[in-house]
């Protein structure tokens, strides 16, 4: 008898588990007039077809990216299927050999981007793509999706990673200003340093990916020091990583963050970095432990709840200054789009992604910055994001992206982080430099 | 992702051939070796078809490919020979993610093993039995991931002046010493890692001792006691050779798991600071830095490493079964 009931139980059981994951999702179709579908006529209808997208941005970032194109796949028809995976960068390459591509994604990397392009994986973009890409995008940006003359996808978000983080309630009791250039910078760390607490704090823990905090302010430096052109020969290897410049930027920054008078607020020695997470490191700007800390744009996200971002808030942030008050070297990194399948709704969808109307909607459902031209810094969710657009908007600006993005992963997501990772822990400027230039990959 | 059958039929198609093509082969394998009756021929083909064809397909067919890989440059594109191979011996990373597996694959078993057999001597034959060994057993019914996260925790950094969040750290605090970054600190890194696996491992090795301690003739330590010998002697003259067997396998078993130890490392370091092992290095080469070819070569590494311990520990179950 016993044995009887739990024969039921396990039957009832795997019957209403089966009827759980046979259950239909229905993706939220919703009524919709035919004056809400106005904008989106220029796509034409593609009933009963569908596109699959595939990207890093799970929880609440999918959300919204799916909110945003929720009226496009109603209006068109399209089914869009989104699936977001934080090991995209891995498993990317992994769907693409398995035969299950999807048929758009999201590249954090250009270099990324760059792989399956000249594996000949990635569909060149349409006409309607590319005209889309030179409307929204100056040529730097898309510079970034194209490979050997060839345009593969369009930029989709953008970072500014130049930014430094500050409390002005801190500032404004120690009458501190904003500083305007590099030397006002190194005056009022000393400044801060003197009166007893470290000015700068900083983590590079994050996992796998640890140290590259460390490489964004090198190449954020180099670029200030040197200007954009050595800045683009270093990043494609025309200069030696070790180059006599590269080394100077290193030792600049390293005066900074290897020295236990100025950093790292709020949590002990400089080395203590290594063992704090980018995330919370920035914390001590709030308690007045430290106060500044550089990090990007989308450090917004990382305060703890209920810190109010602002001129007059809790924080604010900075463009890290270089020698020349007016000049506007801005560091940055993105998310492209690119596809590996070229039908007709899998187009309608990458023009979409590429139109402002895309963007401006996205930013106003949240934090988003997007660096098309036809983007409305007022759509900006905070006043980071804003300062961020006008920013990239900008003529001044010299935008250049991230090198370790650009490098051979192995050098950019590998030898060049461990390299800061050693650096930081003692290692000497000229030691790293040098295995990272022997790490090169010949070919 | 939902799955399309229909938009997925050219896959299933060259599945489909492809498992025609296996059993055509198995069959005449087989019609080759048996001379028995035709009957006993069939018998033998339907009983070894299945199991030959998952060997094939998940086994043979992708390890061959990653061998082919591994004399491939980075995309798997170009013929690389032996390039692959002289890397992974002259490159400052794959030199330490080989001299760091080979001190896990040394220290994990034995401290392992070690732990698991003094608990299960002083356990074996005491009341509370169950309850120790399910309390020492309970670290293994946590994943390896769990495990990682929270030895992390327990090796957590901060400042003197803060408050602790590890437990490692607040008791150095307590004793007057300054707060260390564990995890940081090459080369002893590398063994805190190798505690947080032996936390793991330690209870399954316990487990299986202790059956095999129970196992051990009582007349034969009775007899012992009655002649005089120490609880020490009894475990070393006594215990220890009747279950060596047991020992065996259980150090062959965790060196084995030891050799792919993967999910520790990447949980609480990602194999940064010099903790790198062979399994995670492999993982970063192929699909993190896409130098397929490199990734493919270590996996054959860890393949070649792995064998000598499986075939010996088929043999030794083979002696004792």
């Amino acid at each position: 008898m016993r044995f009887g009931a739990r024969l039921a139980l396990a039957v009832i059981t795997l019957a209403v588990t089966a009827t759980a994951c046979g259950t239909p999702q229905d993706s939220g179709s919703r009524a919709h007039t035919t004056a809400d579908c106005a904008p989106y006529a220029r796509y034409g209808e593609h009933p009963g077809t569908k596109v699959t997208v595939y990207a890093e941005n799970r929880d609440r970032e999918a959300d919204l990216f799916e909110e945003t194109w929720a009226d496009f796949a109603d209006c068109t028809g399209i089914d869009v299927q989104y699936e977001g995976d934080g090991e995209f960068e891995a498993q990317i390459q992994v769907r693409v050999d398995g035969g299950n591509a999807p048929d758009v994604a999201f590249f954090p990397q250009p270099g990324l981007l760059e792989r399956f392009a000249r594996a000949g994986k990635l569909k060149p973009a349409s006409a309607g793509v590319a005209a889309l890409a030179k409307q929204g995008w100056s040529a730097d940006w898309n510079g970034y999706a194209t490979v050997d003359g060839t345009l593969y996808g369009t930029p989709l978000v953008a970072n500014v990673k130049s930014f430094v983080w500050y409390s002005p309630k801190f500032f404004r009791d120690r009458g501190l200003s904003v500083p305007r250039t590099w030397t006002e910078l190194m005056a009022l760390t000393e400044k801060v340093a003197a009166s007893g607490v470290k000015p700068w704090c900083a983590g590079i823990e994050s996992a796998e990916a640890t140290g590259w905090p460390v490489t964004d302010w090198i190449e954020d430096v180099l670029l200030r020091q040197q200007g954009t052109h050595v800045y683009d020969q270093w990043v494609a290897h025309e200069i030696p990583f070790d180059d006599p410049r590269v080394i100077k930027a290193m030792d600049t920054v390293g005066s900074i963050l290897k020295n236990d008078r100025y950093a790292n607020g709020g949590f002990g020695p400089a080395r203590s970095m290594a063992s704090i997470s980018f995330q919370e490191a920035g914390a001590p700007v709030l308690s007045g432990d430290c106060a500044m800390h550089r990090q990007a744009s989308f450090y917004a996200g990382m305060w703890p709840k209920g810190t109010e971002i602002g001129p007059d808030k809790d924080v604010y942030a900075f463009l890290l200054p270089g020698d020349d008050p007016a000049g506007r070297p801005v560091l940055g990194g993105g998310v492209f789009t690119a596809a590996f399948a070229d039908r007709p709704e899998v187009r309608a969808f990458q023009e979409y992604l590429a139109s402002a109307d895309f963007a401006n909607a996205r930013m106003r459902k949240g934090p988003f910055v997007s660096a098309n031209r036809g983007v409305d810094p007022a759509n900006a969710a905070t006043p980071v994001d804003r300062l961020s657009i006008q920013l990239l908007q900008d003529p001044r600006t010299q935008f250049r992206f991230d090198g370790s993005d650009l490098m051979p992963a192995s050098v950019g997501a590998g030898t060049f982080w461990k390299g800061a990772v050693d650096w930081i822990g003692g290692a000497s400027t000229r030691q790293v430099a040098d295995s990272v230039e022997r790490s090169w990959p010949s070919r | 992702m939902s799955f399309d059958a229909v938009s997925q039929q050219p896959k299933l198609l060259y599945l489909l051939q492809g498992v025609a093509a296996f059993a055509a082969v198995v069959a005449l394998i087989l019609l080759a070796l048996h001379r028995g009756p035709v009957r006993r021929r069939a018998a033998a083909l339907i009983l070894l078809a299945p199991a030959l064809l998952l060997l094939a397909v998940g086994l043979v067919l992708p390890g061959l490919r990653t061998l082919a890989l591994s004399f491939t440059d980075g995309g798997g594109g170009t013929w690389a020979g032996f390039d692959n191979y002289v890397w992974m011996f002259t490159d400052h990373r794959a030199l330490v993610a080989l001299r760091n597996t080979l001190a896990w694959v040394v220290l994990v078993p034995l401290t392992s093993t070690a732990v698991g057999l003094l608990y299960a001597a002083a356990v074996a034959r005491s009341r509370f039995r169950t309850v120790a060994l399910s309390l020492v057993l309970t670290p293994m019914a946590i994943s390896f991931v769990g495990a990682g996260v929270v030895w992390k925790f327990v090796y957590a950094y901060r400042p003197a002046e803060a408050g602790q969040i590890g437990l490692l750290n607040q008791l150095v605090v307590a004793c007057g010493g300054e707060p260390r970054q564990w995890l940081v600190d090459s080369p002893w890194n590398v063994l805190f890692l190798i505690a947080a696996m032996v936390w793991t491992q330690a209870g399954f090795a316990a487990v299986l001792l202790t059956g095999a301690i129970r196992a051990v003739p009582t007349e034969l330590t009775e007899a012992a006691l009655l002649d005089g010998a120490s609880p020490r002697q009894i475990l070393r003259r006594i215990t220890l050779p009747s279950i060596r067997p047991t020992l065996l396998v259980v150090l062959l078993a965790q060196a084995i798991g030891t050799f792919k130890a993967f999910d520790i490392v990447k949980t609480m370091t990602g194999g940064q600071f010099d903790t790198g092992v062979l399994a995670h290095e492999m993982y970063d080469q192929a699909f993190r830095y896409g130098e397929t070819g490199r990734g493919a070569a270590l996996a054959v590494l860890l393949f070649l490493l792995v064998t000598p311990f499986a075939a010996h520990q088929v043999r030794a179950q083979r002696r004792t079964g």
